[in-house]
């Protein structure tokens, strides 16, 4: 293929610069939550952030990849003119990268995932027709943007009513707490395990059954439950921290379960998020790599993964971190047994998004969650402006991605050919 | 980028202002006791100082209310709603306000009692004082309500306290009865318009609890919803 070497290389860089201000912006809003309830420093979250989105990019981000990969356009109509689809991809990738550029530079809400499906739909619906999209499968892409926090919502709801039931209304709170939070500590071990088993590990060249699958989570489960056990043993009652206000000892136990669902929560941002940067990476690797074949047999390069997922890693350091403080200095009213119930129900979604091959905005999940537990009546003040501007990003950013994709399309069309 | 989404979706929680408009409005209508000690003795000047006390805190009081409203706009989602929370404030406030109008009054007329009641009075003012002191306990424990999700024992604890409430508020309008039934015996011999006042300050003195009480009731309704 001509110019091969060059689209290469342009997605690469593209995808690497995309990876970069996931980590950098982005993360802040999957950590922020955890930092600002006083669970762990800033120090801690860069560490857990920068582990388990790797962990999550490389382990669990393969079938969200896939989607935008081939999910989106229709490669058979495309298979005389390779080019197209490599122009197209790379154009998706510039655009989505210029427009969160712009957007985080206003503070707009703009949602990665959003921008990316706008850009590729854009360039694939004008650039080469509008037969050119699977309209099917981006309803449903788009079906899970409302479906997502809504389920987040639920999901946060229960479980924070559960710990009400269980735990913050009883005579003892803090004895059952330190009763209960085990199981939930083994509860979001098990989950997050389990849907990664059953999306598939065989790029790390781990095959599994279903039964394998649940024995293994489960282990999982167990092993980190029992580090929690150590952790909570550890916590006893200080009257002082108790005077002012009675929950202050039993949100010290709470504490330990929020370090590991920010644990999970990085993981499912991390399988979710990676691909909208080395979605149109792989895309072009492939056709590329098979010589201008377009409908692409080969799987998924891992170095692809380890790209992004290194991309993300990046950020998160060179920028990010500063980001997350910012963000959890503004969330100081949440308490870590709200900011569980947030994060393992939106961490829980994303996931299970992530292993059905489905890109939705890890953010707005968590908006959805978080507001679930207000409904329980569990936060002191939630600022409901935020829901608009999301739905306002919503039609901003589509159409916006989309046509800075059609431009950049032509551009690299005239460009090359 | 100093905001993101997730940190604009939290708001700042009005409970601890509320608080704090409390314990200001407490402080104020506390001074009352000394005020009244100094009144009762004619001792003006060091009224006169206790009077300005007052004032003073309740402009603080004041302040505190107006911050926590403009703080309170209509897209906040709260555990409680907003209109009951509004309500709650301005009876805090009104609390307060009906201090100073109490120390203003008497300070302008200088107006002197009757001996005999001076004891009942300043005993009706100290029970009114308590109603407003159950009633910032109650208060008090809000952030605890908003932390188990108004359920449970906590809700349990908070209705015993208005319980209370209730009954220190009774306590005030029997020691009312008392100290206008003295008053009334007294009335023939003094002058008219400084009577009239008389009642009026034992009027609002009642008005003290009854306000109290209505925080507690406020406070139920919240819990309620």
């Amino acid at each position: 293929m001509e110019f091969g070497m060059t689209f290469l290389v342009l997605a690469c860089i593209f995808g690497l610069f995309m990876a970069w201000g996931i980590g950098a912006n982005d993360v802040a809003n999957a950590m922020g939550t955890s930092v600002g309830s006083g669970a762990i420093t800033i120090k801690q979250a860069v560490v857990i952030a920068a582990i388990f989105e790797f962990a999550g990019a490389f382990l669990a981000g393969g079938q969200v990849t896939k989607t935008i990969r081939k999910g989106i356009v229709d490669a058979q109509l495309l298979s005389g003119t390779p080019d197209l689809l490599v122009y197209g991809m790379l154009a998706a990738l510039l655009a989505a990268g210029i427009w969160l550029l712009v957007a985080s530079r206003f503070g707009w809400p703009v949602s990665t995932t959003h921008t990316i499906v706008g850009a590729i739909v854009g360039f694939a619906a004008v650039g080469i027709g509008m037969d050119a999209v699977k309209w099917a499968k981006v309803g449903s892409i788009v079906m899970s943007w409302i479906v997502s926090p809504a389920l987040a919502g639920i999901i946060s709801y229960w479980l924070f009513r559960s710990v009400q039931k269980l735990i913050l209304n009883t005579e003892h709170p803090f004895e059952n707490a330190k009763r209960y939070v085990p199981y939930y500590i083994f509860l979001t071990g098990f989950i997050i395990a389990l849907v990664t088993l059953f999306k598939g590990l065989k790029h790390v060249g781990l095959e599994t059954t279903t039964v394998q699958n649940y024995g293994m989570a489960v282990i999982i489960g167990l092993v980190i439950m029992t580090l929690g056990i150590f952790r909570i043993r550890k916590i006893h009652i200080d009257p002082e921290a108790d005077k002012d206000f009675h929950f202050a000892n039993v949100e010290r136990v709470f504490g330990v379960l929020m370090v590991v669902t920010a644990c999970a929560m990085a993981f499912a941002h991390g399988s979710n998020d990676v691909a909208n940067a080395i979605g149109p990476v792989a895309a072009v690797v492939g056709i590329v790599q098979s010589g201008g074949e377009v409908v692409q047999k080969t799987a998924l390069p891992i170095w692809i993964l380890i790209l992004g997922g290194g991309g993300i890693v990046a950020g998160l350091l060179m920028y990010g971190k500063h980001v997350i403080a910012t963000v959890g200095k503004n969330i100081t009213e949440l308490t870590p047994s709200r900011g569980f119930a947030a994060t393992l129900a939106a961490g829980t979604t994303v996931v299970v998004a992530s292993g059905t091959g489905l890109p939705i905005s890890t953010t707005h999940t968590l908006v959805g969650a978080v507001l679930g537990v207000g409904l329980a009546r569990g936060i002191g003040a939630l600022n409901l402006n935020v829901v608009r501007t999301i739905f306002l990003s919503w039609i901003v950013t589509l159409p916006a991605g989309a046509i800075m994709s059609i431009a950049f399309f032509f551009m690299l069309k005239g460009m090359f050919s | 980028m100093a905001r993101t989404t997730i940190s604009s979706l939290f708001g700042s929680s009005p409970v601890r202002p509320l608080q704090t408009h409390m314990a200001s409005v407490q402080e104020c209508i506390a001074e009352l006791i000394p005020f009244f000690e100094s009144a009762l003795k004619e001792d003006w000047k060091e009224a006169k100082a206790q009077q300005k006390k007052i004032a003073k805190l309740e402009g603080k009081a004041d302040k505190l209310k107006r911050q926590l409203r403009l703080q309170l706009p209509n897209s906040l989602f709260m555990p409680v709603d907003r209109r009951d929370l509004l309500e709650l404030l301005t009876m805090q406030d009104k609390i307060a306000n009906k201090a100073k109008d109490i120390a203003g009054l008497i300070i302008g007329r200088k107006m002197t009692f009757p001996e005999s009641i001076n004891d009942k009075l300043v005993a009706f003012v100290s029970r009114c004082i308590d109603a407003s002191k159950q009633a910032q306990k109650a208060i008090n424990e809000l952030d605890e309500l908003v932390e188990t999700g108004f359920g449970g024992r906590e809700v349990k604890l908070v209705e015993s306290m208005i319980k209370e409430l209730d009954s220190i508020e009774s306590d005030t309008d029997k020691i009312q009865v008392k100290v206008r039934a003295q008053l009334f015996k007294k009335e023939k011999d003094l002058p008219p318009v400084d009577v009239m006042f008389m009642y009026r300050v034992i009027d609002w003195i009642g008005d003290l609890g009854d306000l109290s009480q209505r925080v507690g009731s406020r406070l139920e309704l919240m819990l309620a919803r």
